[in-house]
């Protein structure tokens, strides 16, 4: 009997403390959506921010969080690519590979702080790329760079041993194997982990604040020349993204609307990773679909 | 005869091809090992200079409680104690910790053993959602919504250990759970059915059999939460109040290594003694999630011979 009764208490308990999770949770996100919503509309996603006066938008913050995180994207990509398919489909179990893994998992857990404060060090000061664009995608790639490694060797994981032995009857070598076979197959799960981290990255901010900089420049969004310092393309201007801007009006505290500003960018991000979220499982779905006879 | 042989012999279009691509794959990979290199090589080297060219003592630095860089102290040293800063990281990440894990594990017990199919169709969704959540959010809703009921509470400003604790558990939260899920989901059925069929009762069964098979995977998850904690620089920084002053209680303000490395970098000149210093706590930082990583492998080691 006393079991049983022990049951029904730790039971009632486990009970309260979901509810109260589930409670906080949603409570966090009530508050963002409630206080962020009413703020949004088509000015304030596209009006550039004012410093000292209220009725600022965040347009042009929206505007930087996007193209950097097409930039990082398209630098890290291609990288983690080549590191995923090398330690999936290549790397024997030696200690360079033991090495390798080891540095990947420590990148991965360095603090965003450190990494964009090396980031400020070596691209920034050293190779004199001043805050800009580039040198906070470079930092961004540092951060996204073992995550992303680690999905797309995951994705490749997946996939069946039958395939490669198929590719290898045929008389495919090993690399056609995997460019024609191998990464065909896994592409869905592929995307989808590029989506995920996307929404990481968009939202990072303390790697940027010494890296990307903190200002937001007026920009000609008539001017598409990237060589040209006001146009929205010109990676070696100074860009201060969403979550940067969230950060550094709360820190000043000079906008007098600084708490309504940042309430709708926060709700701004948060429905931005909501889509990246549903987006990743999509595409993922999408591609799988078009690619196989599943329709 | 001499062209079948000198094809047999020559390298082959596919041979070539599949070189290329070992090689452009590799170069990747040893790309990434350099950046961690010289992420250490670079840190390290100009944290290690306010030791070896600004001669300040290793002891004094990490044992001082007055943190002041530009001025100097009544020994004609600069005050550059960095006790404060460690002190109050410590804090909080120890605390928030504390807080989150019987949450995290509860809301885990609860997602997979008392009520799977609402823990993976609501609950696996919003704690996804909220791993993904920007920390400058989590600072903000810390700075309009914490802050202020901790001042309405207990006086003062506000800002503190206490505030930042909150938020950071807020934070970690839904990282440990979905962690904890993972464990939990990985303990094998049997171990359940047996528990069951000797007649245990779910409690039973979910405190003697799963969560002992689960406890290398949960305490992974627990440090995992605390690295994280230790390393969050902008939320932490919104709500701890930034006075780098030893913590005298939960709610007076004090500061923490990511919060006085965020304020002070800009403001200090490059390879200055007032610059090196705080190199040397982004090297604290860098040596303390090293050690985090190695806890969390010893975990697994330990975890894998059982």
């Amino acid at each position: 009997m006393q079991a049983k009764t022990v049951n029904k208490i730790a039971t009632g308990v486990l009970y309260i403390i979901a509810g109260l999770v589930i409670l906080i949770l949603a409570a966090l996100l009530g508050y963002i959506l409630v206080n962020g919503v009413p703020h949004l509309s088509w000015h304030f996603l596209t009006a550039p921010s004012r410093a000292f006066q209220a009725g600022g938008g965040i347009g042009i913050q929206l505007f930087n969080s996007f193209y950097l995180l097409i930039l990082t994207m398209l630098i890290s990509f291609p990288i983690a690519l080549g590191a995923g398919i090398y330690l999936n489909e290549y790397a024997k179990k030696n200690w360079f590979t033991t090495m390798i893994r080891t540095a990947i998992e420590i990148l991965s857990s360095l603090p965003s702080v450190v990494v964009g404060l090396f980031g400020f060090l070596l691209i920034v000061v050293k190779l004199n790329f001043g805050f800009s664009i580039l040198s906070g995608a470079i930092a961004l790639t540092l951060f996204n760079l073992p995550l992303l490694t680690r999905s797309v060797e995951g994705s490749l994981n997946s996939i069946s041993n039958l395939q490669r032995e198929a590719g290898s009857a045929l008389g495919l070598s090993k690399w056609e194997t995997v460019l024609h076979v191998i990464l065909p197959a896994a592409l869905p799960s592929i995307v989808t982990g590029v989506v995920l981290s996307a929404g990481r990255v968009f939202g990072e901010a303390a790697a940027l604040i010494y890296t990307a900089g903190q200002s937001a420049p007026a920009l000609d969004f008539g001017d598409w020349n990237p060589f040209n310092m006001a146009s929205p393309l010109n990676p070696l201007r100074p860009a201060e993204t969403l979550a940067v801007h969230i950060w550094k009006i709360n820190s000043e505290g000079i906008m007098p609307d600084a708490a309504a500003v940042s309430a709708g960018a926060s709700a701004v991000l948060v429905i931005a990773v909501l889509l990246f979220n549903i987006l990743a499982r999509w595409l993922g779905k999408v591609i799988f679909k078009r690619l196989t006879a599943a329709r | 005869m001499d062209q079948i042989r000198e094809s047999l012999l020559k390298t082959s279009v596919a041979t070539k091809k599949e070189r290329f691509g070992k090689t452009i794959t590799m170069a990747a990979l040893i790309l990434i090992g350099l950046v961690v290199i010289s992420i250490f090589y670079f840190v390290a080297s100009k944290g290690l200079a306010t030791f070896f060219t600004d001669k300040i003592n290793f002891w004094d630095f990490m044992t001082g409680k007055t943190w002041n860089p530009s001025t100097n102290g009544s020994n004609g040293k600069p005050q550059v104690g960095a006790l404060p800063m460690i002190t109050g990281s410590f804090m909080i990440t120890v605390l928030s910790a504390i807080v989150a894990t019987p949450f995290a594990i509860g809301t885990a017990i609860f997602m997979t053993e008392i009520s799977p199919k609402y823990g993976a169709k609501i609950l696996q969704p919003v704690i996804e959602l909220l791993v993904g959540i920007p920390s400058v959010v989590y600072g903000f809703i810390g700075l309009t919504v914490v802050v202020p009921f901790i001042r309405s509470i207990f006086g003062g400003s506000g800002f503190g250990v206490l505030s930042g604790t909150v938020v950071l558990f807020v934070m970690i939260l839904p990282t440990v759970t979905s962690m904890t899920v993972d464990t939990l989901r990985s303990v094998p059925q049997y171990y359940r059915e047996s528990a069951l069929a000797i007649g245990a009762t779910q409690w039973q069964a979910i405190y003697k059999v799963i969560l002992r098979a689960a406890t290398p995977g949960i305490l992974t998850a627990i440090v995992f939460g605390m690295a994280r904690a230790f390393g969050e620089a902008l939320a932490v920084q919104m709500v701890v109040g930034n006075a780098a002053i030893m913590p005298q209680n939960l709610t007076s303000p004090a500061s923490t290594l990511t919060s006085i490395l965020t304020m002070g970098i800009g403001n200090t000149v490059m390879g200055s003694m007032q610059n090196d210093v705080l190199w040397t706590l982004a090297l604290i930082l860098l040596v303390m999630s090293l050690i985090f990583n190695i806890i969390i492998r010893l975990i697994g080691k330990k975890g894998e011979l059982k």
